[in-house]
């Protein structure tokens, strides 16, 4: 039987790792997966403690989640493209035409 | 005990499909094409002047394919190359572990559930496989450094998760009909022909089969391989043994398409107006064992003359219709089949709402 | 068993999450976080999770993903190069390292202290569809019904980004 804290390390050394990612990386695709991997790190958080409380409200958050993921990755990446277009760059560093 | 049966039904399944399904189906698409432009068809390879109406074509394919280089081209990213072909193979033939080929027997006190592993999620483990098998292609057409794979890669994975959406949608009226996502209960529900999936859910079958050929990428939907536009799209640059796990990967496709057809909307292993009970008493003189034992049988012969009834059906479809172009594709999906599919789901609610109570 | 196929799954969505961060190759990064939503799958499987694990290989790794390598096959992103390492980096890095070791440190002592829920022996149907449905369409419906106007917004968004002209001036 493992227990809960090993899921819960687990999934803050993903978090640290989706975290790690948006913070060293320029590409925003890269980005964007890291944060995919912060919310799938949360998810395993949720679904773990659903289990060891035998309360399933943890599923339906995680299923939340998932929704919100998707459609922030669509619209993310569409809003990628559309940038692409217009300048034909995927570094965060070089889309800076909204900064003060 | 368990274990060796579930064994020996991998075993089955696994043979029936990779040494008998899939290589006749090579010979069998050929034969078909010959039969629809009036010609002869295959028949040239003979051993000692025995032809086998052609039987013998797959034979000679395969020890042509296996012993033609393995050709990599130039700038191409070999570790992708090598396990894309691996890829679109695996969830094809993985996902048939959750259809089952016959119902549930007691043979010797034992209980035996012909199905290999009899998942709560049955269907959307099935989706969730089948959506992997875009993976294959997409990986192929990039790692192959040509710019026609590419563009094929392209198609195909917007294809495919077109498609997906669609045809998920489609079965969502299936499961609300028999409440359930598990296939062997689904195959069990349909014993009373009158409640097999075809009359339940005429519009979904349609529109399943519909979906199900697109997301093989088979003609009318081979978009992502049409040979005058891009040449053969993503596996353009595969020869010798990938190549022949593409090929096989399609004819697997297939199968398994007929085997999901066969299970939601045409009775699985049921036959018409004959019930499980009736012909397990119509054998009872032989002793229960063997009364059960042979009607698995029956209902294994049953389910797989199904799954050829589809393979032949999707062969016909496949040399009887043109290509669509790819904006037309990509216009049934979202336009027409996502629309229906909705309106579908929304009738079989007011119907069961209705009807049900 | 358990522990072991927790600790093999367990590694294998912490080193493909790595490779994800660092590698230079997008495709590659994908690939490798397409693997580890494998390996959480099966993690959720472990937690008796079966509907969310094959929930979480049909939308994440069938859709999502494959809409980020779409994406990066389209822009044809065939990677970049690391930026020079400099002595602030290292430095930075250096830090980041110390005080993530430190606060993993602080967290594992304060569960091997602390009162967390032990595992409880689950009724029969966790984690199912059927169950997982119910809860769903009864309790969280009014959330669900949300989540089906954040779908469309997100649907119209992303049609209206696309089909947007941009004007080069």
């Amino acid at each position: 039987m493992v227990p809960l804290s090993h899921y819960l390390i687990l999934s803050a050394i993903l978090f640290t790792i989706g975290m790690m990612g948006v913070l060293i990386r320029r590409n925003v695709i890269i980005i964007f997966m890291s944060i995919e991997l912060m919310l799938n790190a949360v998810n395993l958080t949720f679904i773990a403690f659903s289990r060891f409380l035998n309360n399933l409200d943890g599923h339906i958050f995680a299923f939340m989640v998932m929704t919100v993921a998707a459609a922030e990755a669509a619209v993310g990446l569409a809003i990628v493209i559309s940038v692409f277009r217009n300048k034909p760059t995927v570094n965060v560093d070089e889309m800076n035409i909204m900064k003060w | 005990m368990d274990l060796i049966i579930d064994i020996i039904k991998i075993l089955f399944i696994f043979t029936l499909i990779m040494g008998v399904f899939s290589p006749i189906l090579g010979w069998v698409e050929r034969k078909q094409s010959a039969l629809m432009q009036d010609r002869v068809g295959a028949n040239r390879a003979d051993i000692f002047g025995f032809t086998m109406i052609g039987l013998f074509h797959p034979l000679a394919d395969a020890l042509k394919l296996m012993t033609k280089e393995d050709f990599i081209p130039q700038g191409a990213n070999k570790v992708m190359h090598t396990i894309a072909p691996f890829i679109s193979f695996v969830p094809a033939l993985i996902a048939f572990a959750v259809i089952p080929f016959g119902g549930e027997y007691i043979i010797h006190g034992k209980e035996i559930n012909l199905v290999i592993a009899d998942l709560d999620v049955g269907l959307l483990y099935i989706f969730a496989f089948a959506s992997l098998a875009t993976y294959g292609a997409v990986i192929a057409g990039w790692a192959s450094n040509n710019n026609w794979s590419l563009l094929g890669a392209l198609r195909a994975s917007a294809q495919m998760i077109s498609y997906e959406v669609a045809m998920g949608l489609t079965i969502i009226g299936v499961f609300m009909v028999y409440g359930s996502l598990k296939l062997t209960e689904i195959g069990a529900a349909q014993e009373d022909f009158f409640k097999w999936g075809i009359f339940l859910q005429p519009l979904g079958f349609v529109m399943f089969l519909a979906a199900a050929i697109a997301e093989n990428k088979r003609i009318p939907f081979d978009v992502a391989e049409a040979e005058p536009e891009i040449i053969a799209g993503y596996f353009l640059e595969y020869s010798g043994m990938k190549f022949i796990m593409f090929w096989m990967a399609e004819f697997i496709e297939i199968i398994t398409i007929s085997g999901i057809v066969t299970t939601l909307f045409f009775g699985g292993w049921n036959i018409p107006f004959v019930p499980t009970a009736t012909l397990i008493s119509f054998f009872s003189s032989l002793g229960d064992t063997w009364a059960n034992i042979i009607t698995m049988l029956i209902h294994i012969g049953v389910f797989f003359s199904k799954i050829i009834f589809f393979i032949w059906l999707q062969m016909t479809i496949r040399w009887t219709l043109p290509r669509f172009r790819y904006d037309q594709v990509m216009k049934l999906g979202w336009k027409i089949l996502l629309p229906l599919s909705l309106l579908n789901i929304f009738v079989t609610g007011v119907v069961i709402l209705l009807f049900k109570k | 068993m358990e522990l072991l196929a927790f600790y093999i799954l367990g590694a294998g969505a912490v080193v493909t999450a790595v490779m994800m961060v660092i590698h230079r190759n997008p495709i590659v990064s994908a690939l490798n976080l397409i693997f580890t939503m494998f390996c959480l799958a099966g993690i959720f499987v472990l937690l008796n999770a079966h509907f969310m694990a094959a929930i979480q290989i049909l939308v994440y790794a069938g859709a999502i993903m494959v809409l980020f390598i779409f994406v990066i096959m389209l822009l044809n992103l065939r990677g970049e190069d690391w930026p020079p390492l400099t002595w602030k980096k290292l430095l930075a890095s250096f830090i980041g390292i110390l005080f993530v070791g430190y606060s993993l440190i602080k967290i594992i002592g304060i569960f091997r202290g602390s009162m967390l829920p032990v595992a409880t022996p689950l009724p029969e149907d966790f984690g199912t569809t059927r169950i997982v449905g119910e809860k769903l369409f009864t309790d969280f419906l009014l959330p669900f019904e949300v989540t089906s106007i954040l779908l469309l917004t997100a649907i119209v968004g992303a049609v209206m980004l696309a089909k947007m002209k941009i004007d080069k001036g």
